[in-house]
């Protein structure tokens, strides 16, 4: 950073988030209530009346402006502390050596203002720490700052280059969401509703209004794929995988090397006459603080939301760069227990990773870093015994993903757990913490 | 499925308390009791005597079967501490096999409902930042409890590995 226009404010002081974010933090929660109030105000008959509704709005207000007030942040030593709460002070201590991933994350009123959230996430389920909000120029600076202490490099270190391994094309993109299972699952109801027009037209309106809530859960979750992928750019930098990604809301995040827990291959049965991918990463210290849950719940990050295989392989030679790839069948007899996933079984692993296949109808593909393995778990359930199999579950961490080394023989299956508990210890082995120091 | 791992160290597999057994009889016992007057008295009072006999007689045969069971799954926890990891067997129906490395252990916590700390028991969880993992040993003595989670504190601070 050469001669900043800006004058560069001291991480290392008390500081504040920006006067504007009360607004953008409550924003969403008034939008419902404004058109309560309005409806209300239209009707209501006495003047009292009014004050009642709003009333809750003016302590929504001076309840923002009064978390703004008491909310401050600032970089001590090797931690980020954020101090919040006025009768319940809080003090959050983020250490940022263990951070996974820092994202920049701006909500469609943010945007409107010109602001971003900064959002630290760290190994352990929740913990997240939050700067909302900063300016838009701040919270890059911010980013990088704390990314550039994470790593251990000078705070004014510049930010290192990237270079692009991904580019979501959008009509790949739109074709692919309009194949995707809850569009069809919406179609479904349309064609359901049509049906009992004919048949039954009374019942039309009740159908309807009961299975409102569900519809519009299908249509949120087609939306949030939607805007997951759009303009989606995976690029690559020194300090790990950058995603950049969204059409409202626009999110920015960094994956750090080595923080990727397991990555999953869809093939979903739809995409096949065109030979697209969805090809998704599990990253640690994803789960959110409870108050965000509704507002993002993407399972797994996608870095292909609908690609060509070779450009998926691309980004897999980047991540696992050498990935066990020839597939063992399942045993026959395997099909009684599973006739339907049958024809997808198949695993092999190799000193770096574990990769299962599976799936009924889309095949999907799991990769596990052996360094990364949590447990395993051989389970046998009394159809298994019957037919002398048994699955083994590899677990990484979070609950997302459980590869599952599905229907092998006893034997095999033993002597495959026995085996991987060796082979996850030596992968392991660099990632010890010292304890002879 | 014990063959590979189990087997080769079968003296060292340890296993919870018998009390747990007996825990598990008595919640057992104490719930058929109630299901039975539940049953049986309202047919009793009603003037259905035979009904209430064979419903009386029918839920006692389903709560000594239903004691049966537990007492085998209470005998079928075992685990056994390994050099780097935890193994710990359980199930009838369904048998696991579960295999938690020290250096993958988050935290240890020993708990212990009403019941079980009138048996003086305890129960040991392992977590790991896997949320499947499921590592838990019932019905542990309750001084073996906490030597256990000192132990494997111990070990996993030792082995500990990052994310």
């Amino acid at each position: 950073m050469s001669a900043p226009a800006v004058a560069v404010r001291d991480v290392t002081a008390w500081q504040r988030l920006h006067p504007l974010s009360p607004v953008v933090r409550t924003g969403r929660a008034f939008v419902p209530v404004v058109v309560v109030l309005l409806s209300t105000l239209t009707t209501a008959q006495r003047r009292e009346d009014i004050w009642w509704h709003l009333g809750p709005v003016a302590l929504i207000a001076v309840a923002g402006v009064v978390s703004w007030l008491v909310t401050r942040w600032r970089v001590e030593g090797n931690d980020l502390r954020v101090e919040s709460g006025l009768l319940r002070r809080e003090s959050q201590r983020i250490p940022l050596s263990r951070v996974q991933a820092i994202d920049i994350v701006r909500p469609g009123i943010a945007r409107a203002l010109g602001l971003a959230e900064v959002r630290v996430r760290t190994a352990g389920a929740g913990d997240s720490g939050r700067l909302a909000y900063l300016r838009v120029d701040e919270a890059e600076r911010v980013r990088a700052r704390l990314l550039a202490l994470a790593h251990g490099v000078a705070a004014d270190a510049p930010t290192p280059p990237e270079w692009l391994l991904y580019g979501q094309r959008g009509d790949r993109l739109s074709v692919s969401v309009l194949l995707s299972r809850p569009v069809g699952v919406l179609a479904a109801f349309g064609v359901a509703v049509l049906v009992t027009r004919f048949l039954a037209p009374a019942a039309v309106g009740p159908l309807a209004s009961t299975s409102l809530a569900y519809v519009v859960g299908v249509a949120t979750l087609v939306w949030r794929r939607f805007n997951g992928g759009w303009r989606l750019q995976v690029g690559e930098a020194a300090d790990g995988l950058r995603l950049r990604f969204g059409a409202l809301e626009t999110t920015a995040e960094t994956i750090p090397r080595g923080r990727v827990q397991a990555v999953v291959r869809s093939e979903p049965v739809a995409w096949r006459p065109m030979g697209w991918v969805r090809l998704q990463l599990d990253v640690a210290g994803h789960a959110r603080g409870r108050e965000e849950r509704q507002s993002d719940t993407r399972e797994l990050r996608t870095v292909v939301p609908a690609g060509a295989t070779a450009e998926a392989e691309l980004l897999l030679d980047r991540i696992l760069p050498s990935r066990p790839g020839a597939l063992r069948p399942a045993p026959r007899r395997a099909r009684w227990k599973s006739p339907l996933r049958y024809h997808w079984l198949g695993y092999d692993w190799n000193d770096a990773a574990v990769v299962v296949t599976s799936g009924r109808i889309t095949r999907r593909t799991t990769w596990v870093p052996l360094a990364r393995v949590q447990s395993l778990r051989l389970m046998q359930g009394p159809v298994q015994r019957r037919l002398r199999l048994a699955s083994l579950h590899v677990d990484a961490a979070g609950k997302r993903v459980t590869a599952v080394v599905r229907d092998r023989d006893v034997e095999e299956a033993e002597q495959l757990l026995a085996a991987l508990a060796q082979a996850c210890r030596r992968a392991r082995e660099p990632l010890r913490r010292d304890v002879t120091t | 499925m014990k063959t590979a791992l189990g087997e080769a160290a079968a003296d060292r597999w340890l296993r919870p308390s018998p009390r747990l057994a007996v825990l598990r009889v008595a919640e057992a016992g104490v719930v058929t009791v109630l299901l039975v007057l539940a049953a049986g008295l309202p047919l009793l009072l009603t003037g259905f005597r035979l009904a209430a006999g064979l419903a009386a007689l029918g839920l006692l045969v389903a709560g000594g079967v239903v004691a049966l069971v537990l007492r085998r799954r209470v005998a079928s926890w075992a685990f056994h501490e390994r050099d780097e990891d935890l193994l710990i067997r359980r199930g009838l129906l369904v048998q696991r096999l579960s295999l938690v490395p020290y250096g993958r252990m988050q935290f240890v916590d020993v708990s212990s409902g009403p019941l079980e700390r009138s048996l003086g028991l305890a129960t040991l969880r392992l977590h790991t930042a896997a949320a499947a993992s499921d590592a838990r040993i019932p019905g542990l003595p309750r001084a073996e409890a906490e030597r256990l989670r000192d132990q494997l504190s111990a070990l996993g601070g030792a082995q500990a590995a990052g994310l």
